[in-house]
């Protein structure tokens, strides 16, 4: 029986302390936070180049790599969420294409009824990945010039 | 407030709901820094890939290389292409990973541990080139749907294991066998458990041969996770896609197996050639075996200027699918004429060749040279894109490389 009271004391002494350190801690993490350099100019404001999952530039949606028009935000919503979008960046189709596209992953990959957004959606990608001509063989591109010495 | 407070406030408060929790000395964090926690996987330090890479899909993970870094006789892994179908599975146990032979044509299930089949078949190294049927895709025109491969698609590494054809043995083949089909972990983009995201095969003939082995080992090292750590097939000269990874069933079937990825058009071609655009039925695609003849230029990396009345010293390999290389061409004037370079034997039967040339020109100016292989049965590479096929496959048309003389 002692030996039980004995234990509990220290069990309620220990929580105290505990809590007691916690809300000290906290106080402690809250004084740096106020105190800290407060004179900072304009230069010195933090950027937010990961945070902001919306980001735009140069008609690029930052976090997928898609154009920015109509319909992004219902392509990203659902276009997304299994593969990356650049599945989508890297491939051209036209209207039946795109469409068919959808079909096979509707039949086979379990993408959902797109009901109201598949137009949008299609809309979205004809506009914006539709094939280009490329004929029987293109030019060489992207060559990167630089002296080679043997 | 200060705004630089605010906005690093906002700022955590973004990270601890994106982390699902309270960062701690969040404040402390430098400017500009992401957690770990937040951070894009890097690729190239997440699968020791050579920066120089091209990450064509984070999700899934594609990733092919360019002919300059495919150099080397025998491909590291650092320069080898990445190809997934769905995700690469998790927490493997290689201690307790088993291989279970099944099937209506295997005349018993049995199921082996790893160390059953280290120990009981013997081992074999072949050097075998593996290269996705769909190496080259981004040249097609209607464009063909799927990763944009360029070239870099292809390697021939090291590949250690036993036989297929004696684990088979082992475990009984009924004479109706038809194929083999592959089951392995990796997980269905849509995380759905019921799904396989690719499950393939090939015929009985390639199965049996020799070189089809169930690798446990690349070039001396256990296999690296994203090619297939534990278990591998590996079944050179076909479309990469047959080399399923992370391999741990092998159905014997007494029809053509009939996975994911073997119907509709996956890795199959029109039966009969079509003009490009052309709608195919089901029914008349056939499904892809051996690759076709092909080459590729991996010195120097195209651009070079060089200075007049120098020769330069052009390398690469060659090979053939199921044949080999027989005679190796390269041209500088657009193919209007070919001067032949010797090309080397390959190491063993499915491996690439190497072939090197010392180039010529006659002044100063622009040119491209041109690589043409012919194989063994006298098919050379067309110097335009060949046959057209939805899924944009068997595109090897000659390579190109840029060169300046100054």
């Amino acid at each position: 029986m002692e030996h039980n009271d004995q234990g509990s004391f220290t069990k309620h002494s220990k929580t105290f302390l505990f809590g007691f350190l916690l809300v000290g801690g906290l106080f402690f993490l809250v004084y740096c936070f106020m105190t800290q350099k407060t004179d900072s100019s304009e230069s010195d404001y933090v950027k937010v180049p990961e945070a902001d999952p919306d980001r735009i530039e140069n008609g690029i949606h930052l976090r997928t790599g898609l154009i920015d028009a109509k319909g992004l935000t219902e392509v990203v919503t659902n276009c997304t969420s299994c593969h990356s979008a650049q599945l989508v960046t890297q491939n051209q189709m036209n209207k039946e294409g795109w469409i068919a596209t959808i079909r096979w992953m509707q039949e086979t990959q379990n993408l959902w009824d797109l009901g109201a957004n598949e137009a949008i959606i299609v809309n979205y990608l004809v506009t914006n990945y539709s094939p280009e001509k490329k004929g029987r063989r293109q030019r060489l591109k992207g060559v990167e010039w630089y002296v080679l010495e043997e | 407030m200060k705004r630089r407070n605010f906005v690093q406030r906002t700022l955590l408060g973004t990270f601890a709901t994106a982390l699902g929790t309270e960062l701690v000395f969040g404040t402390h964090m430098p400017e500009g820094y992401t957690p770990i926690g937040l951070q894009e996987p890097d690729p190239f330090t997440l699968f020791k890939k050579d920066s120089r890479m091209t990450v064509l899909n984070k999700k899934p993970w594609n990733i092919e290389a360019k002919a300059h870094l495919l150099d080397d006789r025998v491909t590291p892994n650092n320069c080898m292409f990445l190809r997934n179908n769905g995700l690469i599975p998790e927490n493997i146990d290689a201690d307790t990973w088993t291989l279970t032979i099944d099937g209506e044509a295997a005349k018993q299930q049995k199921t082996y541990s790893l160390s059953d089949l280290k120990a009981k078949f013997q081992h074999y190294t072949y050097q075998l080139t593996l290269e996705c049927g769909g190496n080259g895709r981004s040249e097609f025109d209607p464009p063909a749907k799927g990763n944009q491969w360029t070239v870099g698609a292809v390697s021939c590494a090291n590949w250690t294991g036993v036989r297929l054809r004696d684990v088979l043995a082992d475990a009984g083949i009924k004479d109706d066998a038809v194929y083999v089909g592959y089951h392995a972990t990796d997980q269905h983009l849509s995380r759905d458990p019921e799904k396989e995201p690719i499950s393939r095969g090939a015929p009985m003939k390639k199965a049996l041969q020799d070189e089809t082995l169930l690798a446990f080992k690349m070039n001396d090292a256990p296999i690296p996770l994203a090619h297939g750590f534990p278990l591998r097939l590996v079944a050179g000269g076909w479309p990469a896609s047959v080399s399923g990874k992370w391999i741990n069933r092998i159905s014997i079937r007494n029809i053509v197996h009939d996975g994911p990825k073997m119907t509709g058009t996956a890795y199959r071609v029109p039966c009969e050639p079509v003009a490009p655009g052309t709608k195919v039925k089901d029914e008349d695609m056939c499904i892809i075996e051996s690759m076709p003849v092909k080459s590729l230029i991996t010195y120097p990396q195209s651009g070079a200027t060089i200075k007049e009345g120098k020769k330069l010293t052009i390398r690469g390999h060659a090979w053939a699918g199921e044949l080999a290389v027989a005679k190796m061409e390269y041209s500088i004037d657009f193919g209007a004429t070919w001067i032949r370079c010797p090309v080397e034997k390959p190491f063993n039967r499915l491996a690439w060749q190497h072939f090197k040339a010392s180039v010529a020109f006659p002044k100063n100016g622009y040119y491209e040279i041109w690589a043409r292989a012919t194989d063994s049965q006298g098919t050379a590479q067309p110097m335009v894109l060949p046959g057209w096929n939805p899924k944009g496959y068997l595109n090897n048309a000659c390579h190109r490389i840029a060169v300046k003389i100054v």
